[in-house]
């Protein structure tokens, strides 16, 4: 059983220090206790904070940018979303189930935090190689999690990717997008409250589960780490969904003075950061937390991260209100303290303080201040010889067809309710972005993106291909970006060279969206992805989730090819740009080269004008160029639409005459356009305007997938040949294996 | 009183879908009515909603069959009027013994959310007399326990009585194994009492409802409820 650890807190030696001298007094077990959660680099961001501040974050748009729940974007007509991202990777190493379902949870509370209805789910998901049974048990569990989470709650899965590399073998990536919905004059922002306003605890019971949760998330796991089962939480969807509709309830009424979720550190964040927040003190008894142990000491009690408990601050006069909506729900609750003038966070059990600090000095933690130094591998890798070509061209493009970075993914998204809400028009596997529908008559697309094989070769320019495959994304729906959120991921922030990777994405994130004139409104850092068995951490893999608005007339343009007949336009010039792609990494079998760059100076314009095309109508269909290049981009339309076409290669805009840097480079922003024929010069002469290299290359005819170059088949493979490489990877690996 | 009351139990979550589609699609007049205010038969037919009513402990719709509403639901299906469960409503009206066999979990042991063919095999019900008799409808399922079981030597009673509402077809409107998604004996979908007022099916007409969120463009989900609001209207329910 893990207990409190009385003796030394897991806290640096500077960081005792300051609490000593701050408090003027040595603190006792249960503010360490408290200390040690809300300080932990899970809760604090110590080792983020100064640099995070860098990024964008201001925007017509923006309500409420990153340091709340989540961030809140106006839609018009009144009307919000909100979006945020989490991560659960250390609880799904070793719970994968749980740890997913409860991901889930924690996500969909920070929504719910806003008074926001949670409306749809993404999941960016990282593993090791899939010929590890362990990966496979990994990935299993964790679709199996967030499926029994989602679709019990209510909340559709719309989207999300997945990434198999060896580095995430010990320390798979389990990250959850939430998408919120609301009214603007009923958002919850937590502004003023006044003293003697009521502190509630609504939900589940407080127990010993997911005890130091978030200083477990703050280390490296060891080969111990599997005895930490009581770090990680138990899931409860039923009794969430009950708190969605209660909260929602009380929300409607408008007595909901502040909310707050109870994650990662319990009660001793969410306390400490609510006070801290509304510039006042809080008086809590202990002894009116329903716990699930009569035993529990106060240390446990205030950081247990048992789920599906949320603190609702309502005036006296609402008290009743209050309970009548939780009991119609059958949540338990109970009143647990009330807020006081002197701003002091005041704990009592049985009858006696048991910890007080001031709420600012708690939520708080001194930074933790960084170095950082350039990897060495980073040049090396990038002077890496070109390989040769392989003769079989046909089985090369087979074998990324089938490789599981590329493969469909329906085996995971069929595992999903993907339409509960009546919002998805546009459905998983359909294009590039998810595509929902608003009340306001708009649409919105969602995206989530992540390249960690390109990001560990280049931090800077693979962050940098992340932001514009996830922009491409929302385009190629017709959509026009206008927020995202980041999650980034790396090994121990004392590593100066993790540290550097880290610095690069965030340099990257703030030139991309500087460029792109897009806001961050919000994300999350996790650090300690790494363990002591393997010694090595994980490729830095940031995240980006992107959202995008369309026009309530822009057509629904899928990715699938539409009629025979129909030309074939490839947008955006490609490069030798082969480092981190698919064809190295999983056909050469090298890890190297040079990854994709992109021109920051006419991003924005190459990104408006393809939205604007796509807008008015004149696309058939459409799909980015990403992982396996053309050849990959191509096939998948044609699998989908179940119609063949040829391609001519030559005509493709490059400088580059190498057949595999034709067919697989992994340059963007790119995009394959379907149109008819008498549409084509109409679209080319648009882009020809706005100085966009794009040329029409191929059309769509008969039943194979053909590319030729110099009147020469390079490749002439059955389309049926194709769909039966692409669509079964999932479902054979893992539907046979045991 | 509205026309039409869906039925809200504590875990519900297309409560709010079929709502939608009936006030703003149908325009029936409809209430959402939380199960524990369902007091009498006031209403002209009752939906039983999809989702996870009690978080689908102990079985499937179980423990929302022993709701105090399902007594009132007895007394209107009883009365003849329409009583439609939709996935989570259709197990909880087999539990509550509103509908004969049973439904269990999925025979792949995963859940699935996909579109399905269903071919109407009766226009005799109120949810079906707007459709034509082989008629294929596109309609989603998403669910872990959509298997609808029934003693093999059952079946035929089922058939021969036109209580088999909907089955799942293939491309060529057959009932393949290949069209069949979770292992349903016969392929069934969905299916109704003797007299047809009461009907279940996994898969969710709602989510059909909408030209905009159908993958072909055809609200073909719609005619179910089109059909059961006729019949209410009809009857002068």
């Amino acid at each position: 059983m893990t207990t409190v650890q009385v003796q030394k807190p897991n806290l640096t030696d500077e960081e005792i220090r300051y609490a000593v001298k701050r408090l003027g007094r040595e603190p006792n077990e249960v503010e360490w206790a408290m200390l040690e959660a809300q300080w932990s680099e899970h809760c604090s961001y110590k080792s983020s904070k100064p640099l995070l501040r860098l990024l964008p974050s201001k925007g017509p748009r923006v309500i409420l940018g990153p340091g709340s729940d989540a961030g809140v974007i106006d839609v018009g007509n009144g009307w919000v979303v909100t979006l945020h991202i989490e991560s659960h990777n250390h609880p799904s190493a070793i719970d994968p189930y749980g740890g997913a379902a409860t991901g889930v949870g924690g996500v969909v509370r920070d929504i719910l935090s806003l008074g926001t209805r949670p409306i749809a789910l993404l999941d960016p998901l990282r593993f090791g190689s899939m010929i590890s049974s362990h990966s496979r048990w990994l990935f299993d569990n964790v679709v199996r999690g967030i499926g029994s989470y989602g679709n019990c709650i209510g909340v559709p899965t719309v989207g999300g990717e997945v990434e198999f590399d060896t580095s995430f073998e010990r320390n798979c990536l389990v990250d959850i997008v939430c998408l919120g919905l609301g009214r603007r004059d009923e958002l919850v922002l937590g502004g003023p409250s006044r003293p003697g306003s009521l502190v509630y605890v609504v939900g589940g019971s407080t127990g010993r589960d997911g005890i130091q949760g978030a200083s477990f998330a703050s280390r490296t796991l060891t080969e111990r780490s599997d005895s930490e089962r009581s770090a990680v939480q138990v899931p409860n969807p039923f009794t969430k969904k009950l708190i969605i509709e209660a909260i929602l309830e009380a929300v409607d009424e408008g007595i909901v003075q502040g909310m707050k979720d109870l994650g990662g550190g319990g009660l001793a964040c969410g306390l400490s950061e609510m006070a801290s927040k509304a510039g006042m003190g809080m008086e809590i008894n202990l002894d009116s937390v329903r716990t699930r142990d009569p035993g529990m000491r106060p240390g446990e009690i205030m950081i247990s991260e048992s789920q599906e408990r949320m603190i609702v601050v309502v005036k006296p006069k609402n008290e009743e209100k209050l309970t009548r909506i939780l009991d119609k729900w059958e949540l338990g609750y109970s009143r647990i303290g009330h807020l006081t003038k002197d701003g002091t966070l005041r704990i009592r059990h049985h009858n006696q303080v048991v910890a007080e600090a001031p709420a600012k000095f708690v939520a708080e933690a001194p930074l933790s201040p960084r170095s950082s130094r350039k990897p060495s591998y980073i040049d090396e890798l990038a002077d890496a010889p070109e390989p040769t070509i392989p003769e079989d061209l046909n089985a090369t493009l087979l074998a990324l067809l089938g490789s599981p970075n590329i493969c469909s993914r329906a085996w995971i998204y069929r595992q999903y309710d993907f339409e509960v809400g009546l919002r998805t028009i546009i459905k998983p596997g359909q294009a590039d972005s998810a595509v929902l529908r608003l009340p306001n008559s708009r649409t919105l697309a969602i995206t989530t993106d992540g390249s960690s094989k390109q990001v560990y070769l280049d931090p800077y320019w693979g962050t940098v291909g992340i932001l514009s495959e996830a922009f491409s994304n929302l385009v190629a729906t017709g959509a026009e970006p206008i927020a995202v959120v980041d999650h980034l991921q790396y090994g121990d922030p004392g590593n100066p060279e993790v540290f550097w990777t880290f610095k690069e994405a965030i340099r990257a994130i703030r030139d991309y969206l500087k460029a792109t004139r897009v806001p961050c409104v919000g994300g999350k850092v996790s650090f300690y992805n790494e363990d002591t068995q393997t010694r090595t951490a994980i490729k830095p893999s940031p995240l980006i989730a992107a959202l995008g608005l369309r026009n309530a007339r822009a057509p629904k343009i899928e990715s699938a090819l539409a009629k025979e007949g129909d030309d074939l336009l490839i947008v955006g010039a490609t490069f030798p740009e082969l480092g981190g792609s698919e064809y190295y990494e999983s056909v050469q079998g090298l890890v190297g080269g040079r990854v994709p760059k992109v021109n920051l100076k006419t991003e924005r314009q190459l990104l408006r004008a393809v939205t604007k095309i796509i807008e008015s109508g004149v696309v058939e269909a459409a799909h980015d160029i990403s992982k396996g290049g053309l050849a990959v981009s191509l096939a998948e339309m044609a699998i989908q639409g179940e119609k063949g076409f040829t391609l001519d290669l030559d005509k493709v805009p490059t400088k580059t005459t190498n057949i595999a840097h034709l067919l697989f480079s992994e340059s963007k922003p790119r995009f394959i356009l379907e149109s008819r024929p008498r549409n084509t010069p109409r679209i080319m002469r648009r882009l020809r305007a706005a100085r966009i290299k794009a040329a029409k290359i191929g059309r769509v005819q008969g039943s194979k997938i053909e590319l030729e170059s110099h009147e020469d088949p390079l490749i002439t493979i059955p389309l049926s040949v194709a769909a039966e490489a692409w669509s079964k990877t999932l479902s054979k690996t893992m539907d046979s294996a045991t | 009183m509205g026309e039409v009351a869906v039925i809200q139990y504590p875990g519900s979550n297309c409560d709010l879908d079929a709502l939608e589609i009936l006030r703003d699609v149908l325009k029936a007049r409809t209430d959402l009515v939380w199960h524990k205010d369902l007091a009498h038969d006031d209403y002209g037919a009752y939906v039983l909603p999809g989702g996870f009513s009690y978080g689908d402990y102990l079985r499937a719709g179980a423990i929302a069959a022993t709701s105090p509403s399902l007594r009132i639901v007895k007394e209107a299906a009883e009365g003849g009027k329409p009583v439609l469960g939709i996935c989570n409503g259709f197990q909880i009206l087999v539990e509550a013994g509103l509908l004969p066999g049973a439904v269990l979990r999925n025979s792949t042991l995963r859940f699935v959310c996909a579109w399905t063919r269903l071919r109407v095999e009766t226009t005799r019900t109120p949810f079906t007399n707007r459709a034509e008799r082989g008629q294929v409808l596109e309609i989603p399922i998403a669910h872990n326990e959509g298997r609808y079981y029934l003693d093999k030597d059952q079946v035929p009673n089922l058939e021969r009585n036109q209580q088999i509402v909907f089955r799942y077809v293939n491309e060529e409107r057959e009932p393949t194994d290949d069209a069949n998604p979770n292992g349903s004996v016969d392929n069934i979908a969905g299916i109704c009492n003797q007299t047809g007022n009461v009907m279940g099916l996994m898969p969710h007409p709602e989510r059909a409802s909408l030209e905009v969120l159908s993958p072909d463009n055809q609200a073909d989900g719609r005619v179910i409820f089109d059909s059961m609001i006729r019949a209410l209207r009809g009857t002068g329910g």
